[in-house]
C-alpha cells in the first residue's frame, strides 16, 4: 500500500503512496491518517505531534527527544490496511453557496463556451471529496469536478480575495477561509466559517476525507446567514 | 483573573505570545508554531521557576517597553538583548541576560534591541494570564489564533500577570556564546532534483539572508540551484526547517510558522539541533550547510538537549 517510507529532516517521516492524485490513492492516505491519529490519541504513540495528509502523502512529524523515525517506520510497516476502516471517520456536509459573488464567471463561460447557468449546475450537482486541508487553517483541496470545468489558474493572481471566495482550478474546488492573495477562478461565496477560533473543540469544519455538497442561496440568505 | 498588569508603552516591532507550539492540527491547516528559538524560551521560563510549558513574550530586533501598573513580579530576558529597567525613582540598571529581575509596581522594563540575532525572550514568574487555544498559547498573527485575540502586542495593551510575587531572591545562569555561521542539514526528499554541480555547490557556497525573512520563511541569497526535473511537486505536508527551491533557484528555508502544506521541491532539511542558530540570524548574514546523516542528527540533538539541562542545573542563586 505504502510505495516508500523515508525521513524528512530528523524529526518527519513521509508515507509516500504513489505519483497519481486520485480519490483511490487519496483515501488510502486518509485511512492511515485516521489511524495514526486514534493511536496516538489512545496514547500509542507517545511523541507524534503531527500527522499531515496531501494528495499522495502523509507526512508524520514527532518530537526527537521520544521517539525517532526508525520506531515510525517500524509502526507503519506493521499497519494492516485490510483492518482500516474509512466510512466511520468521513462526515457528510452541505455548504451553501451564493453565485452572485462570482469574480470570474464570466470568463469561465467564455473559456469553456458554457453558459453560466450549466457551469453552476455542473458545480451544484458534484459530489465533492476533501483531499487535504491546508496552507492555512481550514482551507479545503476538494475533488473531483468533471472534466468539462477543467481551467488554469489566473495568469495574475489577485491581491485580495474575500474570506467564502469559492474557486476552481483542474479538477479541484476551494474555499478561501480568510481574505487573502489567491490565482483560482472565483465562482461563488459561502458565508459558512471553515475556521472558527470560537469553537474551540472543533474549530475546523472539514477534515481530510469528508463529502461537500453545495447548495445555491440567494444573496439576501447569503446576509442573513452570515450575520448569525 | 488577576488584578496584576503591565501597561504597553511602545510595542516592539514583532512582539508576541509564544509557548512550545500547538500540535495535533497542523492536518487542519493549523500550523504548530512556537518560540522561534526553544533553547532561549525553556532557560527564560527555567530561570523563573516555571515549567517549559508556560507562555513568554518573544520579541524581535527592537522589544517593548512595559510598565508594571499593579503588582509586583520577577522576569528573566533570554537571548543577546539590550534592556535596562527604569524604576520608579527614574534610577535606571543596565539589563543582564540570563538572570531575573524583581519589578516592583512603578517599575518600567525597556527591551532596546536585540543584538547580532533576531529573538529575545521575556518570562515571568508565574506565567502571563492569557487565554488558551488548543492547549497552546501561541500566537500565529496570520490567522488570528491565541492570545490577545491572536494579534501582535500593540500600545496601550494590558498584559496581564497571574501572580504578585513574594519571593525577592534571584537567580542567573551561565551561557557560553555561540554562534555558528555553518548550518547543519539532511538531505531532502527531492536532492536528487538538482542538477550535480548544483548539489555541489549547496554544500560549498555561502548563502546570505535577505530582507525577505520573518516567522514563516527565510530568504537566502547566492548561487542559482539548477533544478534538472521539475521545479513544482505535488503540494505535501511541511517539516520545520525545509528548504525548498521555487524556480527561481534562490532557497527558502521555511520556519516556524511555515505554511502547513507546500509544492515546491525541498533540497534539504536543517537538522533539529542546529535550527535556534538559523532561527536567530538577521538579514545581511552568511551562512553554509553541511550534509549530516540521520544517526548524526539524532545524536546531536541529544547532546543539544543536554546542553539545555546543564544550563537550568546550573541556575544559582544571586547573593
Amino acid at each position: 500500500m505504502i510505495k516508500k517510507l523515508s525521513n524528512i529532516g530528523d524529526c518527519g517521516v513521509v508515507c509516500d503512496f504513489g505519483e497519481e492524485v486520485n480519490r483511490e490513492i487519496n483515501t488510502r492516505v486518509i485511512k492511515l491518517f485516521h489511524h495514526v491519529k486514534k493511536e496516538v490519541l489512545k496514547g500509542n504513540l507517545n511523541g507524534i505531534l503531527n500527522y499531515t495528509p496531501s494528495y499522495n502523502k502523509l507526512i508524520i512529524n514527532f518530537d526527537l527527544e521520544k521517539i525517532n523515525s526508525s520506531k515510525i517506520i517500524d509502526f507503519l510497516k506493521s499497519v494492516d490496511f485490510s483492518k482500516l476502516n474509512f466510512s466511520q471517520n468521513s462526515k457528510k456536509w452541505t455548504i451553501p453557496v451564493c453565485y452572485d459573488f462570482e469574480m470570474d464567471l464570466g470568463n469561465v463561460s467564455r473559456t469553456l463556451k458554457m453558459n453560466k447557468d450549466e457551469i453552476i449546475n455542473i458545480h451544484l450537482n458534484t459530489d465533492f471529496f476533501v483531499y487535504m486541508v491546508g496552507f492555512v487553517p481550514g482551507h479545503p483541496f476538494m475533488g473531483d469536478l468533471r472534466s468539462k470545468l477543467f481551467l488554469n489558474r489566473l495568469k495574475t493572481p489577485r491581491v485580495k480575495i474575500p474570506a467564502g471566495s469559492v474557486g476552481i482550478v483542474e479538477k479541484f474546488c476551494n474555499i478561501y477561509p480568510y481574505e487573502s492573495p489567491g490565482g483560482w477562478n472565483i465562482i461563488g461565496r459561502t458565508p459558512t466559517k471553515l475556521f472558527n477560533v470560537q469553537n474551540e473543540s472543533s474549530p475546523c469544519l472539514l477534515s481530510p476525507g469528508d463529502l461537500v455538497k453545495f447548495q445555491s442561496i440567494s444573496k439576501k440568505e447569503f446576509e442573513k446567514l452570515f450575520n448569525e | 483573573m488577576s488584578n496584576y498588569f503591565f501597561e504597553v508603552l511602545r510595542s516592539g516591532i514583532n512582539t508576541t505570545f509564544q509557548d512550545k507550539g500547538r500540535f495535533h492540527m497542523q492536518h487542519l491547516g493549523v500550523t504548530p508554531g512556537g518560540s522561534m528559538d526553544l533553547e532561549s524560551f525553556s532557560i527564560a521560563n527555567a530561570l523563573v521557576g516555571n515549567t517549559s510549558d508556560e507562555g513568554v513574550l518573544e520579541f524581535a530586533y527592537q522589544g517593548p517597553l512595559l510598565k508594571l501598573i499593579k503588582g509586583r513580579t520577577k522576569i528573566a530576558i533570554t537571548g543577546n538583548v539590550l534592556f535596562q529597567i527604569i524604576k520608579s525613582n527614574q534610577e535606571t540598571i543596565k539589563g543582564e541576560c540570563n538572570r531575573t529581575y524583581t519589578l516592583d509596581e512603578g517599575d518600567q522594563i525597556d527591551i532596546l534591541a536585540t543584538r547580532q540575532s533576531a529573538y529575545g525572550y521575556m518570562a515571568l514568574e508565574g506565567g502571563f494570564d492569557i487565554k488558551f487555544f488548543c492547549k497552546s498559547v501561541s500566537t500565529l498573527s496570520r490567522a488570528q489564533i491565541g492570545p490577545n485575540e491572536g494579534k501582535k502586542i500593540k500600545i496601550s495593551d494590558k498584559i496581564k500577570i497571574r501572580i504578585n510575587s513574594k519571593n525577592k531572591k534571584n537567580f542567573s545562569t551561565k551561557i557560553s556564546k555561540k554562534n555558528k555561521s555553518t548550518i547543519r542539514v539532511l538531505k531532502g526528499p527531492q536532492f536528487d532534483y538538482f542538477a550535480k554541480e548544483s548539489q555541489k555547490d549547496f554544500f560549498s557556497k555561502e548563502y546570505k539572508i535577505s530582507n525577505l525573512t520573518d516567522r514563516m520563511g527565510m530568504r537566502l541569497e547566492g548561487l542559482t540551484i539548477k533544478n534538472t526535473v521539475s521545479t513544482n511537486i505535488r503540494s505535501e505536508g511541511i517539516t520545520k526547517g525545509a528548504i525548498q527551491v521555487p524556480a527561481d533557484g534562490q532557497p527558502i528555508v521555511l520556519l516556524t510558522d511555515y505554511p502547513t502544506i507546500g509544492g515546491y521541491p525541498k533540497i534539504a532539511n536543517v537538522i533539529s539541533a542546529d535550527y535556534h542558530f538559523l532561527a536567530q540570524k538577521i538579514p545581511g548574514e552568511k551562512i553554509s550547510f553541511q550534509n549530516v546523516e540521520l544517526q548524526e542528527a539524532e545524536q546531536l540533538y541529544k547532546e543539544h538537549l543536554n546542553n539545555i539541562s546543564e544550563i537550568i542545573k546550573n541556575i544559582k542563586e544571586i547573593n
